[in-house]
């Protein structure tokens, strides 16, 4: 077995303890959005295992904190639902990027296939290049898995002791989170039009339907109109 | 009632999202197509969603303190501020300004 590493780290241990520094950072760092979950999760009216739950199952940041909020701003189940699906269609695109550098077997396939998310998707594929795919998917799975599950828990419990969201200015934390989200990905110009669209689309058509399923239009619309423009 | 459903769908949905990345044919979703949905989707939804979190209640347009959180937001993301802050100022000066307001 030939791995391409530091020299002199003839058995990879430095590249392993680099990987699991990373790890254990980048789960850190979902901490204050696990908390910040919990929390609007239950000052909106989900229970503590309702909340848990998500962060157990669903284990998606994104489609957890928009699934609560559109719950939360009384957009409807119909329009939560897709959204949160919807957002949740990117982990199965990275499942078929990642999963033939994992070479997960048996019963360790479907579990690889609950981990994968941004997270361990861009640790796994940064890493296979010097041979340690599987190492570093496993470890940023292990660390955000664990932590941002305790960070939910947390954030629950301080959530139910709050009575309304505005009060507390946790209405203002989606939109905030969100907008973390949002930053990164913005690095080309017609990815910023394809934003401005979309909410000024999902905007426009909150008079005439309820708020969570705009957000479903606004979406289709501005990627009808990129796919339209790259033709 | 509404809630369990809610919760139950949106988690088996998404786990079973993730399964299907892992048995479907690598070919039906490689391609650019499948690239430009990983790009454009995401941004498309957090934006609507972003819009909507902030300036709508239920079926009318509102400007209100979390129109003050948003713009804190912005340029907390724009001067790569960590998560932490950006969502604990956000929250504070949504607050500051209910409070003001209320």
């Amino acid at each position: 077995m030939t791995r391409v590493g530091a020299a002199g780290d003839v058995d990879g241990t430095a590249a392993r303890r680099r990987i699991r520094g990373r790890a254990l950072a980048i789960g850190l760092s979902v901490m204050p959005f696990g908390v910040s979950f919990g929390a609007v999760s239950t000052a909106t009216g989900l229970s503590l295992l309702q909340t848990c739950l998500l962060s157990l199952v669903l284990f998606s940041g994104a489609s957890q904190f928009a699934l609560v909020s559109i719950l939360g701003a009384g957009g409807g189940l119909a329009a939560a639902l897709a959204t949160a699906l919807l957002l949740g269609v990117r982990n199965a695109l990275y499942g078929v990027s990642v999963r033939s550098l994992l070479g997960a077997r048996g019963a360790l396939r479907p579990v690889a296939a609950e981990v994968t998310i941004d997270e361990s998707t861009a640790m796994a594929l940064a890493e296979a290049p010097r041979g340690f795919a599987p190492y570093a998917f496993w470890c940023t799975a292990l660390s955000v898995y664990v932590l941002w599950n305790v960070s939910t828990l947390a954030g629950a419990l301080v959530g139910r002791g709050l009575g309304s969201l505005s009060v507390a200015g946790l209405d203002a934390a989606g939109p905030a989170a969100f907008v973390a989200l949002l930053g990164p990905r913005l690095r080309a110009a017609s990815l910023r039009a394809v934003g401005l669209l979309g909410a000024a689309a999902a905007l426009a058509l909150v008079p005439v339907m309820p708020a969570g399923s705009t957000v479903v239009v606004g979406w289709l619309l501005a990627a009808l109109a990129y796919a339209g423009w790259r033709r | 009632m509404t809630l369990w459903v809610a919760v139950l769908v949106s988690a088996l949905g998404c786990a079973l999202l993730k399964q299907l990345g892992y048995v479907v044919p690598a070919r039906w979703l490689r391609g650019s197509r499948a690239a430009t949905f990983v790009d454009v989707l995401p941004v498309a939804l957090l934006s609507a969603l972003i819009a909507v979190s902030t300036f709508a209640s239920a079926t009318r347009l509102a400007l209100d303190s979390r129109a003050a959180g948003l713009l804190v937001a912005v340029a907390l993301v724009a001067l790569r501020a960590p998560f932490l802050v950006v969502v604990v100022a956000a929250c504070a000066v949504a607050a500051g300004v209910h409070a003001l307001a209320g």
